[in-house]
């Protein structure tokens, strides 16, 4: 997917919140990007690095955690690991689940001068 | 550049006036990173350090242990730094999201059913929607936004049939986002009560991470591709409603196992609703029609709702 845009997306957060929030240099970016997310966090770090160039975000340290994926099992009724996509519920071995987690793309908070 | 599909900074084209629409790219992209460097922590963070000349600071840490501690509390000049935490817990497609919002609200006030097709290049999308066009001429009306990097090439195919059309070049851009939608939209005469198909960028990839206002998103795969797709691509059926097996006039000169195809894509998404088709031979299209007739019926009774 495209982590290029994705990047932008974050520059457009920073400086939505850079003016309303009045600073001037970001130093460190904390990102929540799910393991079941479509983003590629080597890819964003790329990506940001070429789309923060002259904003006030530059140079920052991308901090990226990452929430492991969680499902629903409908057959077993309960909550499961999910550790991709396509994997079957570990109990039951079956494809009835509903994501639960792992599928978050957000900027968490900034550390900001 | 995109490092996933390699497209970088282009200009996005929008039909009629050929005005510069929004595009993500706006940066140069420079080589020079002789101080930024990552590493990827044993928890699979990435942390990107840049090392700006006008850093003095040391950064001790070894491949293995994780800097995050380096924060407001870390700083080098305790109580003097101007250092704060802001706390944002915003999506990062917080932006394309409120335009999808949008273009969603404009379609539920004029009764506008919109279907959001993805596939792989070749998949035979085009072919399958100008049959369509085709085919439900005169039922009700319909209009089409095509998205492709460059050409208008099947804008043109769609308007041969009749449809108003309008070509989104996204330049060197591998998906489609909502603001392009809205644009276009705003450019193309949609009428209340129709039909709209977005023709998405060939690509199983990008496109299935932006939400473009669609009511459902339209998966095509052709019986000539690999039946694993599914699985390497699963955040595209992951998120699909309806997927089209196009091509299947072709099946008895392959091997593609079309029941292990669906299986696997019914790992990704449990009741997706499945329509074999041929766009050429025309088997499976009154289904086909009739998934489009329901759900034009669904948003025409929501109108304004």
């Amino acid at each position: 997917m495209h982590e290029l845009a994705l990047s932008q997306g974050i520059i457009d957060v920073i400086r939505d919140q850079a003016a309303a929030q009045g600073f001037t240099t970001v130093k460190t970016v904390r990102l929540v990007i799910g393991t079941l997310s479509h983003v590629e966090p080597q890819a964003i770090a790329f990506g940001f690095d070429a789309v923060s160039r002259g904003t006030i975000a530059e140079g920052a340290v991308l901090d990226i955690e990452r929430p492991p994926g969680r499902a629903f099992c409908l057959s077993c009724e309960k909550p499961v690991p999910l550790p991709e996509r396509s994997a079957p519920c570990p109990d039951c071995g079956g494809h009835q689940l509903m994501v639960t987690g792992g599928e978050e793309m957000r900027v968490k908070e900034l550390e900001v001068e | 550049m995109c490092t996933v599909c390699g497209c970088a900074e282009g200009e996005t084209k929008i039909e009629a006036g050929h005005a510069h629409g929004h595009h993500h790219h706006g940066h140069d992209h420079h080589h020079d990173h002789d101080h930024s460097h990552e590493h990827v922590g044993p928890d699979g963070k990435v942390y990107r350090h840049t090392h700006g000349d006008d850093h003095g600071h040391d950064h001790g840490h070894d491949h293995g242990t994780i800097d995050l501690g380096r924060g407001p509390a870390g700083t080098e000049v305790p109580g003097m730094s101007q250092t704060r935490l802001v706390a944002i817990e915003q999506d990062i497609l917080a932006k394309n999201d409120s335009f999808a919002a949008v273009n969603r609200q404009l379609f539920a006030a004029k009764g506008v059913f919109v279907l959001n097709l993805m596939s792989s290049p070749g998949s035979g999308k085009t072919t399958l929607l100008t049959r369509t066009l085709t085919d439900l001429k005169g039922r009700f009306p319909m209009a089409v936004i095509e998205g492709d990097q460059q050409t208008s090439f099947d804008a043109d195919r769609i308007r041969a049939t009749g449809t108003p059309a309008i070509q989104v070049n996204t330049g060197k851009g591998c998906h489609l986002d909502a603001q392009m939608v809205t644009q276009a939209v705003g450019r193309l005469p949609v009428e209340a009560g129709s039909v709209l198909f977005i023709e998405n960028v060939g690509n199983l990839v990008c496109p299935a991470g932006f939400d473009l206002g669609e009511a459902h998103k339209v998966v095509v795969l052709s019986v000539t591709e690999g039946e694993d797709k599914p699985l390497k691509y699963p955040a595209m059926f992951a998120g699909a409603d309806l997927l089209l097996v196009n091509k299947v006039d072709l099946l008895p000169h392959l091997t593609f196992d079309v029941a292990r195809m669906i299986a696997y894509a019914r790992q990704l998404k449990p009741n997706l609703r499945v329509i074999e088709v041929s766009a050429t031979a025309g088997q499976g299209l009154d289904d086909w029609y009739g998934w489009i007739e329901e759900g034009l019926a669904r948003a025409v009774a929501g109108r304004g709702a």
